[in-house]
């Protein structure tokens, strides 16, 4: 499979991303740095996690017009997958190529700590080796996660099966005291109709490493490497 | 454009320079002339105590700062330490009070970004932050807005730059509420044949300018750092500078490439002082001068002067000095990185610091007279006169109460014993993958990249002893340290220390500080470990109450084996506790009595520097051979706590069944804070080789009991004396931090 890691002015999670996929899977990696126009062919492009442009303004907003993002648009329209974590989710949710807004945690501040996810879709690229409902333990680390969408689209989204992760408990049970951040139906992830693109608050790359106690983030990578 | 005339240099501005009549007396020498108003300004800062050390600098001079392993000691911008491989980690704690205290966002913030821009400099890429932070009682709302800030402020600068801040300690006191303290460490790892000098080399090499632009933000914070604090200390928020993470991480992605290239002579950070001390640190480490156009700094704002150019300390700069001919090579690496970038000057070989703005003169000075020439300072010491009287008490006086169950639970809910996650999960502690061991443990423990090694760093000062005794205080520091490194399976390799301290001018704080030094320099050399850099931050005190000593001491370890790391906490039920290390009648300082309520007095727990080493040598070989599952240093709130802490404070909880045999006073067995003690745990096949190597150790060791059940149990010579849920401790001891951060009045 052939990766390619965006470079964003800020990103800090770019090398964690670059690592798992390279040494831990060895699959050919590839920086891709924010200023360039034009995008080769790739299997999977990830939005790594960081604060692109400080965050200022808003966490992504910038992000979305640097000229690698338009190549990204057009390629994950066409179908290629794109995995955008933490600000990559934030970049891809400012960018359009997924629905709603990231909003400050309810608490009002960053948060860092390993939470549980319940499998909510196993019909994705990024979750096909997950058991529908198994429950990850992955570590968040965000100010701002807190997932919203309006009414009508959140119907959407859980008719057409795109909510892919909500935080839970570590025996599955998902309601507001396993909501770290606020997120409307405790919602850490989302894909596009077609579930090439995934956005999720998480953070799988910090798991994934057999030198970890806990190593959750691997089912993502497994997943994503099966399925190519 | 035309700059307004300069006023006159009266004796008023000169003493709003901070500078004495004799040391105006001393630059007229020095120079033959009247220095001008930039040159005054120049003269100011450099000779302020906070970068000319000036009170310190003869006590500082008998640390012990050499070792084998050392590459690069104090003087530089950070301390250099050889950790095989090829490698070195380069490490500094260094002190942002005064700023934090007036603005605690962005004082903290920055002082975050200072620090790391003194690891990165050297080019080293920072891997890990740790913070100690001093605060008043929470109970004060203006503790808990200074506590709030200051986390916030570390938080939103460290996460964004994305070095993880993996550990520290809090501690909270009366004597801090009107002088908080915010010591930042952050340790590097660079190859050790690319470590990177000060040092402006080669005459006509041209001077780069890289960063953010210069605006008028922190002038004269170094002076603002180097006085007390009184009621007009609000009107000084304009000296706080303001900090753009952002730009810093820019700043040193830039820097590590450009770092790459054989042809960078030196850097230098843009630290207290700015432009000024970066350029005359950089000429006089070369024994050399240097030219610079000030027109062509890159500037925030029209109508700056000179004097707010070199004087100005706007955050995320940095100097650099390349081989001539590639400045333009330099300038485009920066600018990919969309970072401002000049040349400013160039090197010369006069040994004179001369600038020149709007094509005329402004400033031409002997570099070594402003950087040598400040008058010698000895400051007179006295012991102080409150030390007889607190150090004649003793616990005599004291009632032993029957059980321990209500002193435990205050003391696991008092906020410098409680947990402090919830301060730790605002801080990114796992970015960039090393963090072996999260937040909570005694040490924090990374991986070095690409290697089988790892380091463990802990920072300690318990100030408390250090006011009883601040001799017996910093040895109790360095040794606390050690012990938790040891704990985590480090073996100390070198140390850093940041003094905080009052009014130097004070002849009892300076006994303090004089104090406080040979204490600390003497364990260094009894345990051999090198200081190798290291902060001093005076004039800690508001309205004449100066703070306790707080001699705040950070301790790197090396493992050679990454997997061969230890954690405090319990990991299985059924595994038996132990105790390395003796428990005697220490309740002098110790947080029982602050619980009491009891006024701080009494002696300091004595430290005997060579049964410390037998005890932590022989922890540290049952790590390495893996025959603990765990161990923990008992510190505030003696053995009881640190057993309730092994109980909770991992990821699972885990009840005890303790039985104590002493004729120790119950309170002092319970609650006293002897050194040199370590808990820990292991299977009970390791029992017997256990108690052998603390034979052949000639160290004190028992067996205290279980892991397991729900409740913790303590029992004293067969009598119960503690008895409680387990969980129910944990929740107090979970809680009770947290509580105090959601308040809001």
């Amino acid at each position: 499979m052939k990766c390619g890691v965006v470079v964003f002015p800020g990103s800090n999670c770019d090398h964690d991303s670059y690592h798992v996929l390279k040494h831990l899977y060895g699959q050919e990696t590839h920086w891709i740095w924010h200023k360039d126009q034009v995008l080769e062919p790739f299997d999977l492009i990830v939005l790594p996690g960081g604060f692109s442009y400080g965050d200022y303004l808003r966490p992504g907003a910038i992000a979305r017009f640097s000229p690698i993002m338009k190549s990204i648009i057009k390629y994950a329209n066409a179908g290629g997958r794109v995995l955008g974590i933490c600000n990559g989710f934030q970049i891809l949710v400012e960018s359009g190529l997924l629905p709603g807004a990231l909003r400050r945690n309810a608490s009002q501040k960053f948060i860092c700590k390993y939470v549980h996810l319940r499998v909510e879709s196993n019909q994705t690229p990024y979750t096909s080796r997950c058991e529908k409902n198994a429950v990850l333990k992955i570590p968040v680390a965000h100010a701002e996660g807190g997932y919203f969408v309006e009414p009508e689209t959140l119907k959407a989204l859980e008719d057409q099966d795109r909510i892919i992760l909500r935080y839970s408990d570590a025996a599955g049970r998902s309601d507001a005291t396993t909501n770290p951040n606020g997120s409307v139906g405790q919602i850490a992830g989302v894909a596009n109709a077609e579930k090439n693109v995934l956005g999720m608050m998480p953070h799988p790359e910090r798991c994934a490493d057999p030198l970890w106690p806990d190593r959750d983030g691997r089912y993502i990578f497994d997943s994503l490497i099966h399925s190519s | 454009m035309n700059s307004t005339p300069e006023p006159p240099l009266t004796e008023a501005l000169i003493a709003e320079h901070g500078l004495t009549p004799a040391e105006y007396q001393r630059i007229q020498e020095l120079l033959g002339r009247d220095p001008n108003l930039t040159e005054l300004g120049i003269f100011s800062v450099m000779w302020s105590e906070h970068c000319s050390y000036k009170s310190s600098r003869p006590h500082l001079k008998t640390l012990p700062t050499e070792g084998p392993r050392v590459i690069q000691g104090p003087g530089e911008n950070a301390g250099v330490v050889d950790i095989g491989d090829g490698l070195a980690v380069v490490f500094k704690i260094e002190s942002h009070n005064h700023p934090s205290f007036i603005e605690p966002h962005q004082g903290a913030a920055t002082g975050v970004g200072g620090i790391m821009r003194d690891i990165f400099t050297m080019g080293a890429r920072p891997l890990a932050l740790l913070d100690s932070l001093r605060f008043g009682e929470l109970s004060e709302p203006h503790t808990r807005y200074l506590f709030n800030g200051v986390v916030a402020g570390i938080s939103a600068y460290g996460n964004c730059v994305g070095v993880p801040t993996v550990g520290g300690d809090i501690y909270f006191d009366a004597c801090y509420s009107g002088n908080i303290l915010v010591n930042v460490f952050c340790l590097g790892v660079a190859r050790a044949d690319k470590i990177f000098l000060g040092k402006a080399g080669g005459v006509g090499n041209p001077i780069l300018y890289v960063g953010a632009k210069t605006g008028r933000d922190g002038i004269h914070g170094a002076s603002m750092a180097s006085a007390e604090f009184d009621d007009a200390t609000e009107e000084k928020r304009p000296t706080v500078q303001v900090g753009d993470p952002f730009t810093e991480k820019l700043l040193l992605e830039a820097c590590l490439e450009i770092m790459k290239k054989d042809w960078v002579v030196g850097v230098q950070d843009m630290g207290a002082a700015g432009l000024t001390s970066a350029s005359f640190e950089m000429a006089d480490r070369a024994g050399l001068g240097i030219a610079i156009d000030l027109d062509r700094v890159p500037l925030r704002e029209d109508g700056m002067t000179a004097y707010d150019i070199m004087l100005s300390e706007s955050q995320e700069r940095m100097v650099f000095v390349v081989e001539q001919g590639r400045e333009e090579e330099a300038m485009a690496i920066f600018r990919r990185w969309d970072l401002d970038t000049a040349v400013i000057g160039q090197v010369t070989d006069d040994g004179f610091l001369r600038a020149s703005k709007d094509g005329r003169p402004a400033i031409n000075l002997p570099i070594a007279a402003v950087v040598e020439g400040a008058l010698k300072c000895e400051r007179p010491t006295r012991r102080p006169a409150y030390l007889d009287e607190v150090q004649a008490w003793t616990a005599e006086s004291l009632a032993i109460p029957d059980r321990g169950d209500a002193m435990l639970k205050e003391l696991l809910g008092s906020p410098n014993i409680a947990s402090k996650h919830s301060v730790y999960e605002q801080y990114d502690h796992m970015v960039r993958l090393n963090t072996l061991v999260l937040p909570g443990s005694d040490a924090a423990v990374i991986r070095v990249p690409g290697t089988q090694k790892a380091l463990a760093i802990s920072v300690d000062c318990n100030s408390r002893f250090c006011y009883l005794d601040p001799y017996a205080g910093a040895q109790a520091a360095v040794a606390e340290s050690c012990r938790n490194v040891v704990c985590s399976g480090g073996e100390p390799i070198g140390v850093t220390n940041c003094l905080n301290f009052g009014n130097p001018e004070n002849p009892e704080i300076m006994w303090q500080f004089e104090q406080a030094v040979r204490g600390l320099g003497d364990l260094c050399q009894i345990f051999d470990i090198p200081v190798v850099s290291g902060n001093v931050s005076l004039y800690n005190e508001t309205k004449g109450e100066a703070i306790y000593p707080t001699p705040t001491i950070a301790v790197v370890g090396l493992l050679e084996d990454l997997t061969r790391y230890c954690t405090q906490w319990f990991k299985a039920a059924g595994h038996e506790i132990g105790l390395i290390g003796a428990t005697r009648e220490d309740l002098g300082g110790s947080e029982y009595l602050k619980q009491l309520g009891e006024p701080l007095r009494g002696k300091p727990p004595a430290l005997n520097p060579e049964v410390e080493k037998r005890v932590q040598r022989m922890c540290l070989e049952l790590i390495r051979e893996g025959r603990i599952e765990s161990a923990h240093d008992c510190s505030e709130g003696g053995l009881a706590v640190a057993l309730a802490e092994s109980c909770f404070s991992g990821p699972e909880v885990f009840g005890a069944v303790i039985g104590l045999a002493s004729d120790v006073r119950q309170d002092a067995l319970l609650f006293g804070e002897s050194h040199s003690r370590i808990v820990i745990s292991f299977t009970s096949g390791q029992r017997e080789e256990i108690q052998a190597r603390a034979q052949q150790s000639a160290v004190e060791f028992a067996v205290l009991g279980k892991v397991g059940g729900s409740r913790f149990q303590v029992a004293i010579n067969h009598q119960g004396c503690i008895d409680q849920d387990i969980r129910m401790l944990a929740d107090i001891w979970k809680q009770a931090l947290t509580r105090y951060g959601k308040r809001l009045d």
